[in-house]
């Protein structure tokens, strides 16, 4: 219709064709305005139809953990929370496919204790409740000394696990070793045969007992802690649930700790986040476990603190006081 | 008409003899009120010291996490040790033939009750989820040598049981016409206890041929049951523990612990009960002889457990055997090792002191050197681990056992000898009725003694 108006006009004086090419042009932008707002209102108009559909009388669509769409009530929607019983089969299992294994440079080690701390905050520990600690190592009189961090060394031929007599300490297929502390009986075999002094046992009531005790126990966190039961480290089992590194790896500021996926053959640097071939690492750095004599087979390798990045320095003696039991 | 045993008037006589010694002592007297109300009221106050740790946990008692076992431990090891010579008494001398090991035989087996009952009982002290201990058989797994330790415990306990009980049954069917003044249930506990045995020689002949059979049976429980205990730390990688001589090491020493126990229990009833004639001077003679043959083979093995290490001095022995030669621990060491065995093997050696008196007091010294042995045993070990021990409060590197601690041990003590003042009281402690037959190459002529 415009086409027919437009051609009509074109025979008119110039002053009207002025006014007239205005006019014109007011027309145009309404349609076009008159357009935009009809196609709008038809989408704004089908959206809701199609929203509408969606919440058929107060229902929602969700896709489920195997993979299907299906449709509950939206008053029960909930916000979810793994239960015990899958917190638990969950844990005992592993993660599939994954074979953690930790590199600790004892070059870049120079007793920042943060792995400690971060390890302590997270898994709700006193100060002198070790699931990991900075030691202070000297071979012998003519070698020198060093700071070596020490946690579990997740065995892959576990003594602890071997003596336990309930079940309570366990290997997963991920290759960490996990302490259930709603099945421990407080034996404190495992204690007894682990050679590395790698486990800790709740003397007493736990230190954060009051404020975790409505948290559901998580084996993967081992927290909360229970008196009478045995802990120890647990690789941060929850974290790489999550897909993030322990810890202890990202709290260090000095780069020691590498942790990945044997079966990549892969470690990331906590600090540096490089990602680097786990198998050149321990070629090129003359990679060791401690006491392999004893046939455990740890999953963590120490680079010898070689070529050190600071000199030794013991730092304050730290003297942590019990607290009355 | 069956055959019957004692059916002559001789042998009814001489029954009727030992039956009026031996039953003197079985009564309810004042002695005897008095002496179980004083364990027990000790053993209530004992366990409120056991309620104190249930309550605020294991952090009561000197144990940390280095040095994680204890006193509890170490008790239960002794505890096992002691309860073995029921075996050594009954089965080995008593299958050999020895006719001698009679009046003794049921003394080693209430000790054997007594002790392998209550090890059972320490070990649960010493847990720190007390209130898990069905888990052991609902989740037990068979790869543990814990669940090895309640699986033959738990038998060497019935066996040790049926040992008692079986010879005993003739006893009771003797004694039971001679109860009187005795409170009734006593009386009527003989009367369902005796199971009507009416002296036949068939009966004797199954029971003969049950206690034979038990008899074999218990040797290897025994083995097992302290095999399995010196496994308990054998099995770990820790210097000290890691032993491949530690079960005939443990079971030598039990042999030493166990015989010392019942020379002690012997003097008791030969001067309380007043059975000079059936625990006689000849019978502390022999028994000396035994304490110091199984002494001289306990020393055998402490030489292999000590020399062969301390030859070598890899860095984890040197250090631990430091601490044992000239350490922390080397008084203590040297007292158990000198006082409790090779003095003691030295002094046995002369006739005079294998009287009842000496052997006694060589007994009560070696009995409390093997309690403390138990202690070496277990808890050095764990002071230095292979990684050194670092930012944790003083105290927790030093082992000191705290007073509750003791306290709850010493519940273990009062209950062992609970059990065995109840039944050496109230049950006859030398069998009658194998007194009565005598030896059957030299018959024992009881009355000319």
């Amino acid at each position: 219709m415009s086409k027919e108006k437009k051609e009509k006009d074109d025979e008119k004086p110039d002053l009207d064709k002025v006014i007239e090419t205005s006019r014109r042009d007011f027309i145009r932008k309404v349609t076009i305005a008159g357009a935009v707002t009809v196609t709008g209102a038809a989408a704004v108009y089908s959206g809701h139809r199609f929203e509408k559909g969606k919440h058929r009388e107060g229902m929602v669509r969700v896709l489920t953990e195997d993979n299907r769409l299906v449709e509950i009530p939206i008053e029960q929607m909930k916000d979810f929370k793994p239960d015990l019983k899958m917190l638990q089969s969950r844990g005992r299992e592993g993660i599939s496919g994954k074979k953690w294994v930790m590199v600790i440079d004892l070059s870049r080690c120079r007793n920042a204790r943060k792995c400690v701390e971060a390890c302590q905050h997270a898994h709700h520990l006193r100060p002198y409740e070790y699931h990991i600690n900075t030691l202070v190592m000297q071979e012998s009189v003519n070698t020198p000394a060093y700071f070596m961090p020490k946690q579990c060394q997740h065995c892959d031929n576990p003594p602890c696990v071997s003596v336990c007599p309930v079940d309570a300490t366990f290997k997963r297929q991920d290759g960490i070793v996990l302490i259930d502390n709603e099945r421990c009986i407080g034996c404190r075999f495992c204690i007894a045969a682990c050679p590395y002094s790698a486990r800790i046992f709740h003397w007493q009531e736990p230190s954060m007992a009051e404020a975790d005790k409505d948290l559901e126990y998580d084996v993967e966190l081992n927290v909360p802690h229970k008196k009478g039961t045995v802990t120890k480290c647990l690789f941060s089992a929850d974290r790489l649930r999550e897909g993030i590194l322990p810890y202890c790896v990202t709290a260090c500021p000095n780069g020691v700790y590498y942790f990945g996926d044997e079966n990549e053959d892969a470690v990331t640097n906590g600090t540096t986040k490089e990602t680097v071939r786990l198998s050149e690492l321990l070629e090129k750095n003359g990679a060791y476990r401690l006491m392999p004599e004893l046939g455990t087979k740890p999953r963590i390798y120490y680079l010898p603190a070689k070529n050190r990045l600071f000199d030794f320095e013991m730092g304050e003696s730290r003297e942590y006081k019990e607290e009355t039991i | 008409m069956e055959e019957t045993r004692f059916n002559n008037p001789e042998a009814q006589r001489k029954i009727d003899s030992i039956a009026a010694d031996v039953l003197r002592n079985v009564r309810i007297n004042k002695g005897f009120i008095l002496w179980m109300g004083f364990l027990l009221t000790l053993l209530v106050l004992c366990l409120l010291a056991y309620t104190i740790q249930l309550k605020k946990g294991l952090g009561v008692t000197g144990l940390r996490d280095y040095t994680s076992w204890g006193m509890y431990i170490a008790n239960f090891v002794f505890f096992v040790a002691t309860s073995l010579v029921g075996m050594l008494i009954s089965s080995v001398l008593g299958l050999i033939g020895y006719q001698w090991v009679k009046p003794i035989s049921r003394i080693a087996e209430i000790i054997a009750i007594a002790f392998a009952a209550v090890a059972g009982l320490v070990i649960i002290s010493d847990m720190g989820r007390p209130d898990r201990l069905p888990y052991v058989f609902l989740y037990g797994r068979v790869q543990s040598p814990i669940l090895w330790d309640v699986t033959v415990v738990t038998t060497y306990f019935v066996l040790s049981l049926l040992l008692w009980f079986f010879p005993l049954i003739p006893d009771l069917a003797i004694s039971k016409s001679r109860m009187q003044g005795r409170p009734a249930f006593l009386v009527k506990a003989y009367e369902i206890l005796s199971f009507r045995w009416e002296h036949h020689e068939a009966q004797y002949k199954i029971m003969e041929q049950a206690v034979r059979i038990l008899l074999i049976l218990i040797i290897p429980t025994a083995f097992a049951i302290h095999t399995v205990t010196s496994w308990l730390f054998a099995v770990t990688p820790r210097t000290g523990w890691d032993s491949t001589i530690f079960g005939p090491y443990f079971i030598s020493g039990a042999f030493v612990s166990g015989t010392a126990a019942v020379i002690i229990a012997m003097y008791f009833f030969r001067v309380n009960y007043r059975l000079e004639k059936y625990l006689t001077e000849d019978h502390f003679e022999k028994i000396g002889r035994v304490l110091v043959l199984v002494s001289i083979v306990y020393l055998y093995f402490n030489l292999n457990e000590f020399l062969v290490p301390g030859y070598k001095l890899k860095t984890g022995d040197a250090i631990h055997l430091r601490e044992l030669f000239s350490g922390h621990y080397a008084p203590l060491f040297w007292c158990i090792q000198i006082l409790g065995l090779i003095l003691p093997i030295i002094l046995m050696l002369f006739r005079r002191m294998r009287r009842p008196l000496p052997m006694l007091i060589i007994s009560l010294i070696v009995l409390c050197a093997s309690w403390l042995k138990r202690l070496i045993i277990v808890i050095p070990p764990q002071a230095h681990p292979n990684l050194p021990i670092q930012d944790v409060p003083p105290e927790w590197i030093v082992y000191k056992p705290t007073i509750i601690e003791s306290a709850v041990t010493l519940a273990s003590i009062l209950l062992v000898l609970i059990i065995i003042t109840v039944l050496s009281k109230l049950f006859p402690v030398i069998p009658i009725w194998e007194m009565a037959e005598g030896d059957k190459n030299k018959p024992l002529n009881i009355e000319n003694q």
